[in-house]
């Protein structure tokens, strides 16, 4: 039954996926700025953009166009970059792991600080203790993440130069970029982990737990906890995909060569390939996350129809 | 009353504070005793303090709620005394106590067999498969068909009256002394209720338990009980055996709650209800607690709280009739107005 329902779900993903696709490619075409012109440079004349535009098949219709990008698309094969020339796969690749790797550890940073703090939080309701913790929270969510990186990168890599400023790979590159995109992360589950468990807290089942003279710890872990968690699931899932798209600020501030740079460098030389083949592996992987959500939901209480 | 009583409640207070000004007395000097091996019945209105009461003695109160004032003595120890571990011992092991609403009382995301063998491996020290085996007996020892298979059900595949039977064995789980029953039958359909409450009654002739049995249907006392409590507005009115409370009871609340009860033994034309409304927490009155609403009530009713007298040797009652001091008509025989057949 989960196979099937793992099975189906996927199949949705096709015509979702080639919506992407669609409004992807109707953007770049209406957005002002012809990829040409931009290629072939100042000064260039009208023969060399038209040739251009020959070359990149830029003079066929436009359903013709999305239809071969569709139909190359489905068979992997994403063209050319129109401005470096290389596979856009290549291209690509490097560039997306090493966002996947940031929004991976973030979304962990803060699942890991959102909901100890968001436990303890709740555990203290109306403590000094919960009000100190919901006050970071909510500074947490306001400050914007590249403020953050910048304020981290004066302090830590300037100041005390503990940890370098810029870069990415190695274990001390990646620990100031991870805070700055986790902590808004972090602060909007403490939230969400403090709000659902004072729900679950109040609940009959939890009367009884406690009647049967468990310690109050497993009230909160065992009994607790678990329900509490199929809201802050939702969260997480949408906050890792928020990031897969949304680092780009913390990229360009830590100078990460991260998918989201790309992007936005590539649009400003409309570079038609590398963006549409960025957009649908950014989308397919936000859509699989959701995927992995629904499943979660099931596994964590049995009575969740996944139907 | 002297029994042998396997919980005593003398004066127990529980209040819950509003803010400075406001607070709500649920529970203000109550005294009641649950002989051993019997049952006892608390009887009385939403709001009267039942359930209050039953939460008290498991110290089992949501916030704000506090016991302020009194005892309660289970097998003579006062368990208001005891430290939170010492309660957590006791709680699902010597005391358990079973709830009204059997559909959101099991936790939804443990398996029905989790939630039972989670007791027993609290407070008994057995292997694994010991344990197992004991969650099986007890399913059975409730009366669910196939217990090997609904061990690895999850809540929401089984019925209201099979979930309050998981409740029972999860109560039942440590052969507790006391059983208490906060309306374990109101959320359940007629048939089930008569069957859950059969049940119960067959486990404590096995298991020689005492039962504390919260309920506001006095058809379930008459059948279930030995002994009933009548609670009003945070106060014990009238307590006694359950063959005296019905062929002669004394406080006029108490022959108003079985005036208002349909029967099938006499013809009525229509029941009949007692006049107003359970006094307001913020507003209590002075004088004793049902004034407002006592046909027979005097002066001194509206002036002064009467305390709980002991009558004879199984009843006592809230009420100034039964005083030296009462000034009203003396020939007022409250059991009178009682609409026996």
């Amino acid at each position: 039954m989960m196979l099937k329902f793992i099975v189906r779900r996927l199949l949705q993903l096709v015509p979702v996926l080639i919506g992407v696709t669609f409004l992807v490619f109707i953007m770049l075409h209406i957005t002002p700025g012809d990829p040409a012109e931009v290629l072939a440079g100042e000064g260039a004349t009208v023969e060399t953009i038209e040739n251009i535009n020959e070359r990149l098949g830029l003079n066929e219709p436009l359903h013709q166009q999305y239809l071969s990008f569709l139909s190359n698309a489905v068979q992997f094969d994403f063209g050319t970059s129109w401005r470096t020339g290389r596979e856009v796969s290549s291209e690509i690749a490097p560039r997306f792991f090493v966002t996947l790797e940031l929004a991976i550890y973030s979304t962990i940073l803060s699942v890991f600080l959102g909901v100890i703090a968001g436990v303890i939080s709740a555990v203290r309701r109306y403590s000094l203790t919960d009000v100190t913790i919901m006050l970071v929270a909510l500074f947490g969510l306001s400050m914007p993440n590249f403020w953050l990186g910048l304020m981290l990168m004066q302090w830590f890599a300037v100041k005390l130069d503990w940890l370098p400023a810029t870069g990415w790979g190695s274990g001390s590159q990646v620990i100031l970029p991870v805070i700055a995109l986790g902590t808004a992360g972090a602060a909007i589950i403490a939230r969400m982990t403090r709000s659902s468990m004072l729900e679950i807290i109040s609940q009959d089942y939890i009367r009884t737990a406690r009647a049967k003279g468990v310690t109050e710890k497993v009230v909160i872990y065992r009994h607790a906890l678990r329900n509490a968690m199929i809201p802050v699931v939702t969260v997480v899932g949408l906050q890792f995909g928020y990031l897969l798209g949304g680092a780009v600020l913390t990229e360009t501030v830590f100078a990460i060569n991260g998918l989201g740079r790309l992007v936005v460098d590539r649009i400003a030389s409309r570079d038609f390939p590398v963006i549409q083949a960025s957009i649908l592996v950014i989308a397919s992987l936000f859509v699989f996350v959701n995927v992995l959500v629904d499943i979660s939901y099931r596994i964590l209480n049995k009575r969740i129809d996944l139907d | 009353m002297d029994h042998d009583s396997i919980l005593k409640i003398n004066d127990l207070k529980t209040y819950f504070k509003i803010d400075d000004q406001k607070v709500v007395k649920a529970v203000d000097g109550v005294s009641f005793e649950v002989p051993k091996g019997k049952t006892l019945g608390i009887v009385g209105e939403s709001g009267s303090g039942k359930s209050i009461t039953a939460l008290s003695i498991l110290q089992l109160l949501d916030e704000p709620g506090e016991i302020v004032g009194g005892e309660i003595l289970f097998n003579g120890d006062n368990l208001i005394e005891k430290s939170i571990p010492e309660m957590r011992k006791i709680r699902g092991n010597q005391i358990s106590m079973i709830f009204q609403e059997p559909m959101t009382s099991l936790n939804p995301v443990h398996t029905i067999g989790n939630q039972i063998s989670e007791t027993i491996d609290i407070h008994q020290k057995l292997s694994r498969t010991e344990s197992k085996k004991k969650t099986i007996e007890l399913l059975e020892l409730v009366g669910i068909p196939s217990p090997e298979k609904r061990i690895k059900q999850y809540p929401f595949e089984l019925s209201g009256g099979m979930r309050q039977r998981v409740m029972i064995a999860i109560a039942l789980a440590s052969n507790p002394e006391l059983l208490i029953a906060d309306e374990p039958t109101t959320a359940l359909d007629v048939t089930i209720q008569a069957q859950i409450l059969e049940l119960i009654k067959d486990l404590q002739d096995q298991l020689g338990m005492s039962v504390m049995l919260i309920t506001h249907d006095l058809g379930v006392v008459a059948e279930t009980c030995d002994y009933v409590a009548v609670m009003y507005a945070g106060k014990v009115v009238e307590y006694s055996d359950v063959e005296t409370l019905f062929e002669d009871p004394k406080h006029p609340y108490t022959v108003g709650l079985l005036n208002s009860l349909p029967r099938h033994d006499i013809k009525q034309e229509e029941l009949t209800p007692i006049d107003g409304m359970v006094p307001s927490p913020f507003e209590m009155p002075v004088g004793c607690r049902f004034a407002p609403r006592c046909p027979h009530a005097t002066d001194l009713c509206r002036e002064k709280l009467p305390s709980l007298w002991e009558l004879n040797k199984d009843q006592e009652v809230r009420c100034w009739i039964y005083t030296e001091e009462w000034d009203g008509d003396q020939e007022v025989k409250v059991s009178d107005s009682l609409n026996l057949a």
